[in-house]
């Protein structure tokens, strides 16, 4: 719709433009005129506002955390602010036994969630798009644990995993001594045990998206692939899921940030024990809580916020350069 | 959403006023983030007959006894203890920023090293003209813990526990089991347990703290209390050959040990204490609320982690000491002289007891006469340490045993194999933190 309009604007300029013959000046006035005193405070309220917020909450928090990631600070006066260069990163890249696990671990947390949740919620979007009976049910059951908070959904399933206690073990009888299954401590098991309950809360996720994706695609496209023959699964695979690409990419954009931000549940689970390490919950054991390490912290934060950037430039450069295009 | 009919033929002026009214939320919602960060201080400023405190007891048990005694100072000074309680692990999280903002005039803290590190910081007021007055009701032990690293006194201790290791009288009656006091002693009876189909010791390390208390107590048993002060000061090196004596040591007894314990807390842990499937659990004497049950807390008793050198014996005690510190510009000086003198007291003690039995005084004048067997033992076991430690992360720098030490653990107790790796990474990631500031 944006691009229409700004397609036809310089086209409504162009005939007005010689119709009249000095109208510039008093477009101008008029422009000014129609702009009451309210309007501009209004208006400098609705920009200035947010611009004040975001530049305070983001871009300065976040200039402030790179500069720090070259100092050290235990948070007490800023006299104690100390300038270390590179320490930090060296200390992180070839001293810390948590960094590297942690990397691996938002990797996978990523590719697990493209992997798994997000076909599952396709699926299930696909299927409930058929107006099968009791959608509205199906659909309110599946999108319940993304609207439950997270450390909720933690705790849940920390009462699931408990190895003595836990549903599981006592089920499959394993919260006997010499027989445990520690879902939350083995670091062989805990990630995917952890990873069990974030694809649950994100097929959720997922099918919402597709749902509404598939609410867009236009009905004639079926009708057209019907008539012409096409089965079920060849409709979906040509027609349906191709005219599914701007949903795709919000979906490859919010699965990433979910990878990168993936915190809440690990730390009411576990609080990040080996083998769930991941680099919020790093960053949030230096920095928040005693330890105060504040520069170590925010070297940690640093690289996540490069890995965030290594993802989401060439999106918008992506997204740019269509925009462009049209 | 858009569905709301009302909301698109509302006329103009009316529309504006919502945006601006928006505006407007936006704008005090920026105002309040310095507000929110800001607070803590309870803002009764130089009123003389209030003294504002900031309590890190969140539970129950020890919120109600804290009411007791400042209810009871009250009625004795008519001085009003305004508290301003926070959940004890967020308190203890926050403590760095709380000191720095608008803190209460006093604060709940604990002894030791973060004890010294805020009087060291300036962010504590030291309290000697408290301590002419109540000095005489304290052991040395006490006072030591007390005093910050220039000499000057900037803690009141008010109650303390010791570390032990806990276990059932029927259990040991039932099967015929001694108490041990020496290392193969010790490693004997947890063998024989298994072979009782027991669970010889209860663990749980799921948050990470219990496995520093083992340590703890394995390490100042074989190495001695000075190695221990050094190597938690940071000057002793974690790949020592002592070092890994002790870690030699707790290898040991390892496979003895509750299996799956890093999913474990410490209280399901306790639990198996209580059901009588473990047979004895190293941890202070606050696993006691876990027993809930009158007859079972009856059957619970302790003995002193066994003696591995005998150079050493059982002269040392870990005694985590709570008490109270005066944050660096209290509002109201002489109330607070006045509160704390009076939380010196045996009395202020006492009441504190009645209310929380797992603890006991650290007044040596405090009145033992109303004690449980379980509180007249940790007493007499504190009153007759040599020397006293209060707990890895009370001992050392936080950051350090919150960011190396506990994940390090934790791995020990599941692969024991790979200790002298883990040492070795130990040791250079302390030498980076002790080296900062």
């Amino acid at each position: 719709m944006s691009t229409q309009t700004t397609a036809q604007s310089p086209e409504a300029a162009d005939t007005s433009a010689p119709g009249i013959t000095s109208p510039r000046k008093r477009v101008a006035r008029g422009h000014g005129r129609l702009l009451t005193r309210r309007d501009r405070v209004t208006l400098a309220l609705m920009a200035g506002v947010p611009t004040v917020l975001h530049v305070v909450l983001v871009w300065l928090t976040a200039l402030a955390s790179i500069a720090l990631a070259f100092t050290t600070w235990d948070g007490i006066g800023f006299d104690s602010i100390k300038w270390v260069g590179l320490e930090n990163f060296k200390e992180l890249f070839s001293n810390n036994p948590q960094f590297w696990p942690a990397v691996e671990h938002n990797v996978i947390w990523f590719v697990v969630l493209i992997l798994v949740p997000t076909p599952l919620g396709l699926f299930l979007a696909v299927q409930l798009d058929k107006r099968i009976r009791f959608s509205r049910v199906y659909q309110t059951a599946f999108f319940l644990p993304v609207v439950v908070s997270l450390a909720v959904t933690g705790f849940v399933w920390q009462l699931v995993y408990n190895p003595d206690t836990g549903l599981i073990n006592s089920i499959i009888g394993a919260n006997r001594p010499g027989h445990y299954i520690d879902w939350i401590g083995d670091p062989d098991l805990n990630l995917w045990a952890i990873l069990v309950a974030a694809s649950w809360r994100h097929t959720g996720y997922m099918m919402i998206l597709y749902l509404a994706g598939l609410k867009g695609v236009d009905p004639s496209l079926r009708e057209a692939s019907a008539l012409d023959g096409a089965n079920e699964w060849q409709t979906f695979r040509n027609v349906v899921f191709p005219t599914l690409r701007p949903t795709n990419t919000v979906v490859l954009v919010v699965t990433v940030i979910e990878a990168l931000r993936a915190f809440d549940l690990v730390f009411v689970f576990n609080k990040g024990a080996q083998g769930t390490e991941l680099l919020s919950i790093l960053v949030t054991n230096n920095i928040i809580g005693e330890s105060s390490r504040i520069g170590y912290g925010s070297a940690i934060a640093v690289v996540l916020l490069v890995i965030s950037l290594v993802v989401i430039i060439p999106y918008l450069v992506a997204t740019f350069r269509k925009e462009r295009r049209t | 959403m858009s569905r709301t009919p009302s909301g698109l033929s509302v006329p103009d002026p009316s529309r504006r006023s919502l945006l601006r009214g928006i505006g407007g939320a936006a704008v005090v919602a920026g105002a309040g983030i310095p507000l929110l960060t800001a607070c803590g201080g309870s803002g009764t400023a130089a009123d003389p007959k209030t003294v504002s405190l900031g309590s890190n007891a969140s539970d129950a048990v020890p919120k109600k006894a804290f009411a007791d005694i400042y209810a009871a100072f009250k009625s004795r000074s008519g001085i009003t203890v305004d508290v301003n309680t926070k959940d004890h692990n967020t308190f203890q999280e926050q403590i760095n920023s709380y000191l720095q903002g608008t803190p209460d005039d006093v604060f709940n803290w604990f002894a030791g090293y973060r004890m010294q590190f805020f009087a060291a910081k300036n962010l504590a007021t030291p309290i000697d003209d408290v301590w002419q007055k109540i000095g005489g009701d304290f052991p040395d032990a006490m006072k030591a813990l007390s005093k910050g690293e220039d000499g000057k006194y900037y803690f009141v201790p008010l109650y303390t526990y010791p570390w032990a290791v806990f276990y059932r009288k029927s259990v040991f009656a039932q099967f015929g089991y001694q108490v041990p006091t020496t290392w193969e002693q010790f490693v004997a009876l947890c063998k024989q347990m298994k072979k009782d189909n027991l669970v010889p010791i209860a663990f749980g390390d799921k948050d990470a703290w219990p496995a520093l208390g083992t340590f703890d107590q394995i390490n100042f048993r074989t190495n001695g209390y000075d190695f221990h002060v050094e190597l938690m000061a940071g000057k002793a090196s974690w790949t020592d050959a002592k070092v890994r004596t002790a870690f030699d040591h707790w290898a040991e007894i390892l496979p003895y040990h509750q299996d799956g314990s890093i999913g474990r807390t410490w209280q399901d842990a306790a639990q198996t204490l209580v059901s009588k499937k473990a047979g004895m659990y190293l941890l202070g004497t606050f696993v006691a609320q876990q027993f809930t049950d009158k007859a079972d807390l009856d059957d619970l008793d302790f003995f002193a982690f066994p003696s591995i050198d005998p150079a050493y014996g059982q002269d040392t005690v870990e005694a985590p000491t709570d008490g109270f510190m005066v944050s660096k510009s209290p509002k109201n000086h002489a109330g607070v002289v006045e509160l704390l003198e009076y939380l010196g007291t045996p009395e202020a003690e006492s009441i504190y007891l009645k209310a929380d039995p797992s603890v006991v005084a650290a007044s040596s004048k405090a009145d033992t006469s109303s004690y449980s067997a379980l509180q007249k033992k940790a007493y007499d076991m504190i009153g007759g340490a040599k020397h006293l430690t209060q707990f890895m992360d009370r001992d050392s720098r936080p950051d350090f045993t919150s960011t190396v030490m506990q994940p390090a653990l934790q791995k020990f107790v599941r692969d024991p194999k790979g200790i002298d790796s883990l040492l070795s990474s130990i040791e250079r990631q302390k030498k980076t933190i002790f080296a900062s500031a």
